[in-house]
């Protein structure tokens, strides 16, 4: 794994900024720059970055996908870390770019080097960065849902409940079946959408149930999906990236609220 | 069974608007997957075990040619006979051609997804053989006229009250007043009227969970008793069992047996495992006069060595489709074949052609959760990614969403125009959601906006903010 050359060096980090967070919700990426400031690193943000691939790799587009692939670790080669907001960007850089790129040994070498210095970003400021806690406030109490790809692909389970519980004034309630995939599944929500529908319904239910009126998780597809079928619903229930509340940049509407 | 998996899509909102079935699959949670979860919290070695277990099927695989021949050896010694089937049509010819020399009128069967594959009971009744599903769930959807909608638990998609209605209706010489409504009820009844199906019969069909190559002997676990009552009373015993069964050794078959009821459901082992070597011997009780083994490739040597090699370690616990959220929304006949959930969306379009199930690889959120449940480590959403790209490459996807697919990434490719669009698209959702922060109907996304809201964006891209912000200092 890259390490800073010494202790007192800032590790160079390159945020993979994620397509949805720059189009939908870019409050995330400056929670996400705040954050892996205060854990001690220089962050830059790559201008030549667009979307990981995954659309064109999970449906079955290889071409487009490897170009893509290519074109994101040439933006990124340079930083120590590569780090996203999303368990599931995070997760295709990591496992799939070396599966995507590696029976051509002029790419495989490149993709599994890249491979090591990319991390999600809750993981990587806990088991990476060491951060135990953070200074935050917020007054209530959330329930957290484990977006599929960032738990079962890259292990964040136990990071973000972790400095979730140093924010002060905030109490994590669980919901039943956290851990159980919220029907979101990137295009799968598009190409088959009575299906998704009755998987996030079960998934609202589990959230209401948990009488928390907050929802928070690492990944904004699955936040867009969990927002957008509870406000369908009517349920009162605001929804935020975990970065948002870590950072302590709670302020903002929330995902599918008014602006101001 | 007449593939209806192009069906797809119409299934599964037949599925999603079928209360009963509904009901059904809501209890997989408590039953199966709490079973489970409780199974593999009790043994500290069970992962170490399915470490095993995978070496132990991955060796077989690589000399499956050996240990078959093997097997087959050991058969003949214990006085049985071995048919190579290549063809589904082949293994219905041979256990026809073994019925007919036996001149079987009725025959009965325990619980082969084998037997499903290659439509055995169909084609024996249009031979004029009657054959009787002995396992409780079988017989159940066999009254029904319904395929299997479970690997395991055939009958899963049905609720008590379908059951007690069934059983009213097809088992008329019993008195109308008596009570069923417990399932104790409801197994002593089929009981007492399959007792006369098994007395009566002449051949005995059952499937196999595992074949011994060193021992010649064949593996079924059950929970019920019935496959002994099938092997055991008639006078011909018929084993139908795909090749990919096959394990070199008792040790080994004993190592995948200790996930197998574990992964399937939760019990430590089933109630029943018996096996079976060769027919009846001079001055044993009881057993077959005969003993017959169909071995079935139907595509299977084609899978080995391919992109498909890892599913054919696959030992249909169940445990895929039980963790499956597709699965539990819409049960398992809206995959219009055999197999259904995760290990069916790899193995069915391996079997039947990608053509007639292109749809099974691509209803998947690729959540992960099959394969972190599979006891045998297949790596099922990379395999069905795999069955995505095939279909890609064969032209089979969607001209809507190839198009679609070779716009975005032809500007994903260039940062400056993608950067300008996103900025453009940024602004004018922003712009269409303003007034609630969401957008209720949106023209090209119906597929979303008819079952939630799209949140709107906040307006600039985070790109556009960013490079703003770093102007200004």
């Amino acid at each position: 794994m890259a390490k800073s050359k010494t202790p007192e060096t800032k590790p160079n980090v390159g945020l993979f900024v994620t397509c949805l967070v720059d189009l939908v919700r870019p409050s995330i990426g400056f929670a996400s720059v705040k954050l892996l400031e205060q854990a001690g690193c220089r962050v830059s943000v790559p201008r030549a970055q667009t979307c990981c691939g995954q659309p064109a790799y999970n449906s079955g587009d290889r071409p487009d996908a490897r170009a893509l692939a290519l074109k994101t670790i040439s933006a990124f080669e340079a930083y120590d870390y590569v780090v996203a907001p999303s368990g599931s960007c995070a997760g295709m850089l990591k496992h799939h770019y070396p599966e995507l790129l590696g029976d051509d040994p002029g790419t495989a070498e490149r993709a599994r080097a890249f491979a090591d210095k990319v991390h999600e970003l809750i993981s990587f400021l806990v088991d990476v960065r060491g951060v135990t806690r953070v200074k935050a406030r917020y007054d209530g109490a959330v329930t957290y849902h484990d977006a599929c790809a960032g738990l079962r692909e890259l292990g964040v389970k136990a990071q973000p409940r972790q400095l979730l519980e140093s924010v002060e004034g905030l109490k994590l309630l669980e919901m039943e079946d956290a851990e159980v995939c919220c029907g979101f599944g990137g295009t799968f929500s598009v190409k088959y959408p009575a299906i998704s529908n009755a998987i996030v319904e079960k998934k609202t239910a589990n959230i209401a149930a948990s009488n928390a009126p907050c929802l928070l998780a690492g990944d904004l597809g699955c936040l867009m999906n969990m927002a957008g079928k509870l406000s369908r619903e009517g349920r009162d229930i605001e929804v935020r990236h975990v970065a948002e509340v870590l950072a302590g940049m709670s302020g903002d509407p929330a995902i599918g609220e008014k602006q101001s | 069974m007449k593939p209806a998996s192009r069906a797809f899509k119409t299934n599964a909102t037949r599925a999603l608007e079928n209360e009963p079935l509904q009901r059904a699959l809501r209890g997989i949670k408590y039953g199966f997957v709490a079973n489970r979860a409780k199974a593999r919290a009790s043994l500290p070695e069970f992962d170490r075990l399915r470490d095993e277990a995978r070496a132990i099927k991955e060796h077989t695989l690589a000399h499956l040619d050996l240990y078959l021949e093997e097997y087959e050896s050991k058969v003949i010694e214990a006085g049985g006979q071995v048919h190579w089937a290549a063809s589904a049509d082949d293994a219905r010819e041979a256990i026809l051609k073994i019925c007919r020399d036996a001149g079987a009128r009725s025959v009965t069967k325990g619980k082969s997804m084998v037997g499903e594959e290659i439509a055995i009971n169909e084609h024996l009744e249009a031979a004029g053989i009657k054959a009787i599903e002995t396992d409780l769930g079988e017989y159940l959807i066999q009254i029904r006229g319904e395929p299997p909608s479970h690997i395991i638990a055939p009958a899963i998609h049905l609720t008590m009250d379908q059951v007690e209605a069934d059983f009213r209706n097809i088992h008329k010489n019993l008195p109308p007043e008596r009570i069923l409504d417990e399932p104790g009820q409801l197994v002593a009844e089929a009981r007492a009227v399959l007792r006369d199906g098994f007395l009566a019969a002449d051949v005995g069909i059952t499937g196999a969970n595992l074949l011994i190559a060193e021992t010649g002997s064949s593996v079924i676990v059950t929970n019920e008793g019935n496959g002994d009552l099938t092997q055991c009373l008639p006078r011909v015993h018929i084993v139908i069992a795909s090749i990919e069964k096959a394990v070199p050794t008792l040790e080994d078959a004993n190592t995948i047996l200790r996930i197998l009821a574990r992964s399937a459901t939760g019990q430590e082992c089933s109630t029943y495992t018996t096996y079976s070597t060769g027919p009846k011997r001079p001055g044993d009780p009881d057993g077959p006069e005969e003993f017959h083994v169909v071995l079935l490739d139907n595509g299977r040597t084609e899978m080995l060595g391919g992109a498909f090699h890892d599913m054919l370690r696959c030992i249909r616990c169940g445990a895929c489709m039980n963790h499956c959220p597709v699965y539990g929304a819409v049960g398992g006949h809206a995959y219009g074949w055999v197999y259904p959930g995760p290990m069916g969306a790899v193995l069915t379009p391996s079997l039947i052609g990608i053509d007639e199930a292109g749809h099974l690889p691509n209803a998947s959120t690729f959540c992960g959760r099959c394969e972190a449940v599979c006891p045998m480590r297949i790596p099922l959403p990379k395999l069905m990614r795999h069955w995505r790209m095939r279909e890609y490459e064969k032209g089979n996807t969607p001209a809507r969403y190839r198009w679609g697919l070779k716009l975005w990434a032809f500007a994903a490719r260039r940062p400056w125009l993608y950067h300008a669009l996103t900025g453009l698209g940024a602004s004018l959702l922003a712009r269409f959601g303003k007034r609630r922060g969401r957008i209720r109907s949106l023209p090209m996304a119906g597929g979303w906006t008819r079952h939630r809201d799209l949140p709107a964006p906040q307006g600039k891209t985070f790109q556009q903010l960013w490079r703003a912000q770093e102007k200004a200092s």
